[in-house]
């Protein structure tokens, strides 16, 4: 069934974009443009910008385009031409009025999901030269509110939510206290150095999604690991600021992840169902801060999960009998190639397994990654009406539930669901695997 | 006559060898250009690179419809393929540059024969003709294109263009020779000093995308 194409606003007044333009002089965008330009970027921007021969093959990789009656101004390539393209041609000397357009079309206008670098032919990054235009946006104080309000939290609290420290041990213990009503020994262990691993989560779990550390606590607990978690910062390895070209502030925020697993002396970290925080804790923010590699391993959920499986240590009791189908999401599937991984886990616990089309590295993105969820309210029926191509992909497998083990497409997910009226429930793998999974202990 | 002699021994030997010196010494310098970047701002690039992934990629990309990307776009990737393949292996193994090759340095090798290279020609030709209609016509590239994108164009089918013309139409032979050398050499100045100069980076920027997906992302990027 084909599902409808759904009006949105195309003048989005977003109180972020209008008072940073407002703020913002032209001394500031030379200054910018001088550091960005000149300072901080090189051979790869260069080479990119110099290579491509607009021949628009990259277009049928983007869901907005493809969402869009095929609209050529969301072809990736024309993302470019939009933005960078016109800060090259003009030497950098362009309008506050054009920054508050790049900042737009860069934050809003594309997931840095990098499907499209799979459709270049010479391989050029586009989701890397649309962070440079993110980068020279936050550079110039012009980024859209709602993000920009994580990214001020990470840099006050080092996790996004505004969770103070109190409220987080508190949360923690509140669902311990909660998970032990189930099991009677279950326990979230706090700072317990030399545990076998750390398990953090990004700060939305704490604040709206605790059922989740209610979950993975009693996954734990039956698998009988040693595990613990940070009372202090560092226990969120969340970053909106790496999405809105705050750098810096990524750097620091990886650091204290990091730190926070070092200080406690465990083997390694493992992490929530988290797609945008595990790029930047493996790809991109501990790249900032001179890490080539994570300092210890960090182990996505879906890898831990199938570990888990793997060995025995969590047994299906009986197996989801709900119709499943999997999305892919791309920071954990074309940024570490766990898709084979997640299907095992999927069909371990699901008796009914659907594949969507296409599939694995080749799926299309939720639209609600590379912080243009967290853009917010304002772009909210732009966002679910620029992804008609992924309602349509998921509504014709026709499956009961929708797996997502990612958090940001979970939430785009559940927009898209509901919007475009398809039948189908979002959940995360923790969310089928704590109800079909043996608990011992269990009262 | 004399004034043909005179002009077409300039086109095609002192011009000839500025044409390769700019082409060759301009392609050094952008490859070099290139390098001193990464060494001066983006070191890490060395890091991550790695020979086999490199050539992963390269290898799949290189292979029509080795990708899911050309398997998307089939009349391009034919098109594409026959045309960079003609480009390439045409000026090389052509008979008539051969010829003058042997004529001038005394030695040559084996030459591709006329009725064949008549065809990839002509093949070429079309191939130039349905990307100007991919850029006038296809949406997302027309948003895409601007004049340099139809200069380019021009550019690489130029030789291609005149070079049959001279060989099919004897009437105006002289004139469509001088043209086509001197478009080729146009076109092999241009090379270092315009976006045709993907010829020179495209395997620097796949190797490192190929890299960055098979060391670091475990992911196909075909």
């Amino acid at each position: 069934m084909a599902l409808p194409y759904i009006e949105y606003e195309k003048n989005i007044i977003d109180e972020g974009l209008e008072t940073g333009t407002k703020n913002l002089t032209p001394e500031r965008i030379k200054q910018v443009m001088d550091k960005v330009l000149h300072g901080e970027t090189g051979a790869k921007l260069k080479a990119y910008t110099d290579t491509c021969v607009h021949c628009g093959l990259c277009a049928d990789a983007c869901h907005l385009y493809l969402s869009t009656k095929r609209d050529p101004k969301f072809a990736p390539s024309a993302k470019v031409k939009r933005t960078m393209g016109v800060i090259l041609g003009k030497k950098g000397k362009v309008t506050p009025e054009f920054i508050k357009e790049a900042s737009e079309i860069a934050s809003t206008e594309c997931n840095l999901c990098r499907r499209c670098v799979q459709y270049c032919p010479f391989g050029i990054d586009i989701a890397y030269v649309l962070s440079v235009v993110r980068r020279i946006c936050h550079l110039c104080g012009v980024t859209p509110l709602y993000i920009q309000d994580t990214a001020h939290s990470h840099s006050v609290t080092q996790n996004q939510m505004w969770v103070k420290e109190d409220e987080w041990i508190d949360t923690l213990q509140w669902q311990e206290e909660d998970a032990r009503a189930e099991i009677p020994d279950c326990r979230i262990p706090l700072d317990k150095e030399g545990a076998d691993f750390m398990y953090s989560v990004i700060g939305p779990e704490p604040k709206f999604l605790a059922q989740l550390l209610y979950q993975a606590a009693i996954i734990f607990n039956a698998a009988g690991l040693n595990w613990t978690m940070p009372s202090t910062p560092g226990w969120d390895n969340s970053d909106m600021a790496m999405f809105t070209g705050d750098a810096e502030i990524m750097g620091r925020n990886k650091r204290f992840h990091y730190e926070a697993a070092l200080k406690l002396k465990v083997k390694k970290i493992v992490m929530g169902e988290c797609g945008h925080a595990f790029r930047s804790a493996y790809d991109v923010g501990n790249r900032w801060v001179s890490w080539a590699m994570p300092p210890i391993p960090l182990i996505h959920a879906i890898d831990f999960y199938y570990e888990l499986l793997k060995t025995g240590k969590i047994k299906v009791k009986e197996k989801y009998k709900k119709s499943v189908t999997l999305h892919d999401p791309c920071n954990t599937i074309r940024g570490r190639g766990l898709h084979e991984k997640a299907r095992y886990v999927v069909n371990q616990l699901c008796e009914n397994f659907i594949e969507m089309h296409p599939n694995r590295e080749h799926n299309y993105c939720c639209n609600a990654g590379g912080g243009v969820i967290n853009c917010g309210p304002p772009f909210k029926k732009k966002r679910v009406a620029t992804n008609r191509i992924k309602a349509q992909q998921i509504s014709d497998t026709g499956a009961e539930i929708l797996i997502t083990p990612c958090h940001n497409c979970h939430s785009g997910m559940e927009d898209i669901v509901g919007d475009y009226g398809v039948d189908m429930h979002v959940k995360f793998i923790s969310d089928i695997m704590y109800e079909v999974m043996e608990k011992p202990g269990l009262e | 006559m004399n004034n043909f002699n005179s002009l077409y021994n300039f086109v095609s030997g002192p011009l000839v060898w500025l044409a390769f010196i700019i082409f060759i010494g301009g392609s050094i310098y952008r490859i070099y250009n290139l390098i001193s970047l990464v060494n001066k701002k983006e070191r890490f690039i060395y890091t991550y690179l790695s020979l086999k992934y490199s050539l992963r990629s390269i290898m799949h990309w290189i292979v029509p419809f080795g990708t899911v990307s050309w398997r998307t776009r089939p009349v391009m990737t034919i098109t594409t393929f026959i045309f960079h393949a003609g480009l390439v292996i045409m000026p090389l193994f052509i008979s008539g540059h051969v010829i003058m090759f042997h004529n001038a340095w005394g030695f040559s090798w084996a030459s591709l024969p006329t009725g064949f290279t008549d065809v990839v020609t002509l093949l070429v030709i079309i191939c130039s003709f349905i990307f100007l209609l991919r850029r006038l016509f296809l949406r997302e590239v027309k948003f895409l294109t601007d004049a340099s994108d139809f200069g380019l164009l021009f550019l690489a089918a130029a030789p291609f263009i005149t070079g049959f013309l001279a060989y099919h139409n004897s009437a105006n032979y002289h004139l469509w020779l001088i043209l086509h050398i001197l478009s080729g050499e146009a076109m092999l100045i241009a090379i270092p000093f315009t976006r045709l100069s993907h010829m020179i980076y495209a395997v620097f920027t796949r190797a490192y995308i190929g890299s960055e997906f098979g060391k670091v992302r475990h992911a196909r990027d075909w």
